[in-house]
């Protein structure tokens, strides 16, 4: 077994033979959803709980479904409307929690380590859905399964990540990502939104979108969330739009066939024109949604299947 | 009238940077004379087998959680820590819960102080009411109470007009003004130094340059008003120059460093271990080495612990919403000692950084081993091995960044005015 980790933190931890096995048990995930063929018994006797500490409609989903299609007893838990709020600590959260003997538990944080804090502090798996700027594991692993079959293959490939990098986990984890199946990664965003030494992340740097652009076989656009334009970061929300924007004369500067991809929520034209966002032949947007499902039921069929042989093997120490 | 003779020491004498053979002798508390060669005649001898005495140290800036938040330090415990880690003097923080910032508060602790520290203790003041910033605090006042320097801590003055106004005051009871560093805007909600560790563990950053502009801003305002002042820490390379240039033009500046950003950097945060959270954000290895070499040519005057206890609630939440600040009184000597260990500073240089500036910038006699000073001494074995546990630390809270480390150094007596406070 390739993938032994206890929890899924990060893509920093993982080598690239551990994202492979993911991404593969993900991509028969994928066909068989497709098939409609179902696998209620890989997770069946499980509790997956979902803690968000931020609110999210579509992540939060995505694990859901994913829990429910492997058959697994899902509870989600809004917790950023509840005892957080009344001044409980994260590590007591995480006690209480584990008291309850979750087997999976699927959080999201707004502030960076504050999953692998709380993965410390409990004995069940623990998938990080998001922990601040700093990692967003699933994410980058259904951006390399979407790449993947789009373009036959998951190296050697010039990728651009544009727009606010500063801000974003998905960027982060998909550098690491990137970087550890060795393609090559550029980071395209105005100077006030790329993170400080970012050229030692073994990435190539462009603050102009044609450069950046040049060639390349796959587009990643983020996500600019409202708060950072008007003069925060930039100068204004048109501005933004008319410099970094994807559009279809920037869009001209990759490659002919080079695929778009989003992690949503779109913001449509501000850092993405709505027919790019719409375009059959080179969004693979809707894709990425498809493969979310998929690769976190493999993210948590592979952490059920660590989760059962360790609690067996502490059963025959015990006894 | 009492004698004690040390004999067979390694007399680390920071005044005259020598370290050699020895003996000293103290006479009521003060130290009476000193040689290499046949030593006088004593009613007490104590022989220190070779190992080094040197003056105590006089840690600047040290926070004892009285009043407010006993139950994180007291001056019992850090009394005891202080004499454990060769500290004779400890100049305490006023920032506290209240802030120490009348002479009722002042009275207090001074009070308190007296009664249950087992070492020296010199209370600060706020420099403003309440560490707000508007309102200069009564300096006069606090003075008369006992109070040894002004400082709002980790705050800065922000208000240019009241800083200038404190400033001015204080220069005309020659009160000695300790600012801290960074500029408050660009460090808002910071936590990591910005680079490729920040970037990487996605945590708020904050310049380097942020310090310049701090102390660019404080060496301004010195300028202005002719006070006497002490940066509380400079850490990062960029500051230097402006720092040499201020004490070349004659300004009355002195400037420290906490021991723990002379002896980590920015990547001992590893994964998101806040009891290596600081203010300001532990550095680079560049800056650090800059740093290093700083204290070594005597740019940067004094080293401190910057003790700041915290219990494990306060620490154990994410990283940036934890508590910052190490508890360092007993790990300042063999933190220290790493510097000395690694070939970058002399041992007179380090105890001239340990003792004596702080001593010369606080007015005291202490931190010499001269004729007339007070005989406030501390024997240490440079090289004694060991691995930190930091529930073996006499402090309340254990937050050392220095757990299960190991370190070189073990203090084996620590004295004040010739009595023992500590006997290994």
């Amino acid at each position: 077994m390739t993938f032994r980790a206890n929890h899924l933190l990060g893509i920093e931890p993982l080598r690239p033979d551990e994202i492979t096995a993911l991404i593969d048990l993900a991509d028969r995930y994928a066909n068989d959803n497709r098939a409609g063929h179902a696998h209620k018994d890989v997770l069946t006797g499980m509790t997956q709980i979902n803690m968000f500490f931020e609110n999210s409609t579509r992540t939060q989903a995505s694990f859901e479904l994913a829990g429910k299609r492997l058959g697994a007893d899902v509870m989600n838990m809004g917790m950023a409307q509840s005892s957080v709020k009344k001044g409980e600590t994260l590590i007591d959260t995480a006690l209480t929690l584990n008291a309850m003997h979750p087997d999976l538990l699927v959080v999201r944080h707004p502030n960076s380590g504050a999953v692998d804090l709380l993965a410390q502090k409990v004995n069940c798996a623990v998938l990080n859905a998001g922990d601040g700027r700093h990692e967003h594991p699933t994410q980058a692993l259904l951006d390399g399964l979407t790449i993947r079959r789009a373009k036959g293959r998951l190296h050697r490939l010039s990728i651009a990540i544009c727009g606010d990098i500063l801000h974003s986990r998905v960027a982060r984890s998909n550098i690491m990502l990137l970087g550890k199946m060795e393609n090559r990664v550029r980071l395209i965003a105005p100077p006030t939104l790329m993170p400080a030494g970012a050229a030692d992340l073994g990435v190539e740097v462009f603050e102009d979108m044609e450069k950046g652009l040049k060639d390349v076989d796959v587009v990643m656009m983020l996500r600019l969330q409202k708060e950072r334009m008007d003069g925060g970061f930039v100068p204004s929300m048109r501005e933004y739009y008319h410099r970094y924007g994807l559009d279809a004369a920037k869009l001209a500067h990759a490659k002919p066939d080079a695929i778009v991809m989003h992690p949503g929520p779109m913001n449509r034209g501000i850092e993405i024109d709505g027919s790019i966002a719409d375009d059959i032949n080179r969004s693979v947007i809707q894709t990425q949604v498809e493969m979310g499902v998929a690769v976190r039921m493999a993210a948590m069929d592979l952490l059920a299947q660590n989760l059962r042989a360790r609690r067996k093997e502490n059963q025959s120490v015990m006894a | 009238m009492t004698e004690t003779l040390f004999t067979n020491a390694r007399l680390i004498d920071p005044v005259a940077l020598s370290d050699d053979t020895g003996w000293l002798l103290v006479r009521n508390g003060v130290i009476a004379s000193s040689g290499s060669g046949t030593p006088p005649k004593a009613d007490e001898v104590m022989d220190c087998h070779g190992k080094c005495l040197a003056p105590g140290i006089v840690d600047i800036g040290v926070k004892v959680s009285e009043p407010g938040e006993r139950h994180k330090e007291s001056f019992r415990s850090a009394g005891r820590a202080a004499a454990l880690g060769g500290v004779t003097t400890i100049v305490t923080r006023p920032d506290t819960d209240p802030p120490i910032d009348t002479p009722e508060v002042l009275e207090f602790v001074a009070r308190r102080a007296a009664e249950y520290s087992a070492v020296r203790v010199l209370p600060m003041a706020a420099l403003t009411k309440g560490r707000n910033g508007q309102e200069m605090t009564e300096i006069g006042f606090l003075m008369d109470a006992g109070a040894i320097a002004f400082t709002d801590c980790d705050r800065v003055v922000r208000d240019t007009k009241v800083y200038a106004r404190a400033l001015t005051y204080a220069r005309s009871l020659k009160a000695l003004v300790i600012g801290h560093v960074q500029e408050p805007i660009l460090s808002a909600g910071a936590v990591a130094t910005k680079g490729k560790f920040a970037s990487l563990r996605g945590l708020p950053d904050v310049s380097p340059m942020a310090e310049r502009m701090g102390l660019d801003r404080d060496i301004s305002m010195l300028e202005m008003t002719g006070a006497r002042y002490h940066a509380d820490q400079i850490t990062t390379a960029r500051a230097l120059p402006a720092l040499e240039r201020a004490k070349r033009n004659g300004l009355d500046i002195t400037a420290g460093i906490s021991i723990h950003h002379l002896t980590l950097n920015e990547f001992d945060v590893a994964d998101y271990r806040t009891f290596f959270k600081m203010t300001p954000p532990l550095r680079s290895e560049d800056d650090r080495l800059a740093v290093v070499e700083a204290v070594e040519s005597g740019l940067i005057d004094i080293i401190c612990s910057m003790h700041t206890p915290q219990d494990e609630e306060s620490k154990r939440l994410p990283f940036e919403e934890a508590a910052s600040g190490a508890v360092g009184l007993e790990t300042l000597l063999p933190a220290a000692l790493r510097l000395y260990h690694e070939g970058q500073i002399s041992l007179p240089k380090l105890f001239r950084a340990l003792s004596l500036n702080p001593s010369k910038r606080l007015g005291l006699k202490s931190g010499r081993l001269l004729e007339d000073a007070p005989a406030d001494l501390v024997l240490f074995d440079p090289d004694a091995p060991f691995v930190l546990d930091r529930i073996s630390l006499q402090s309340k809270s254990k937050n050392t960044p220095f757990d299960g480390a190991r370190l070189q150094g073990k203090v084996l007596g620590t004295w004040i005015a010739g009595k023992p406070v500590y006997r290994s």
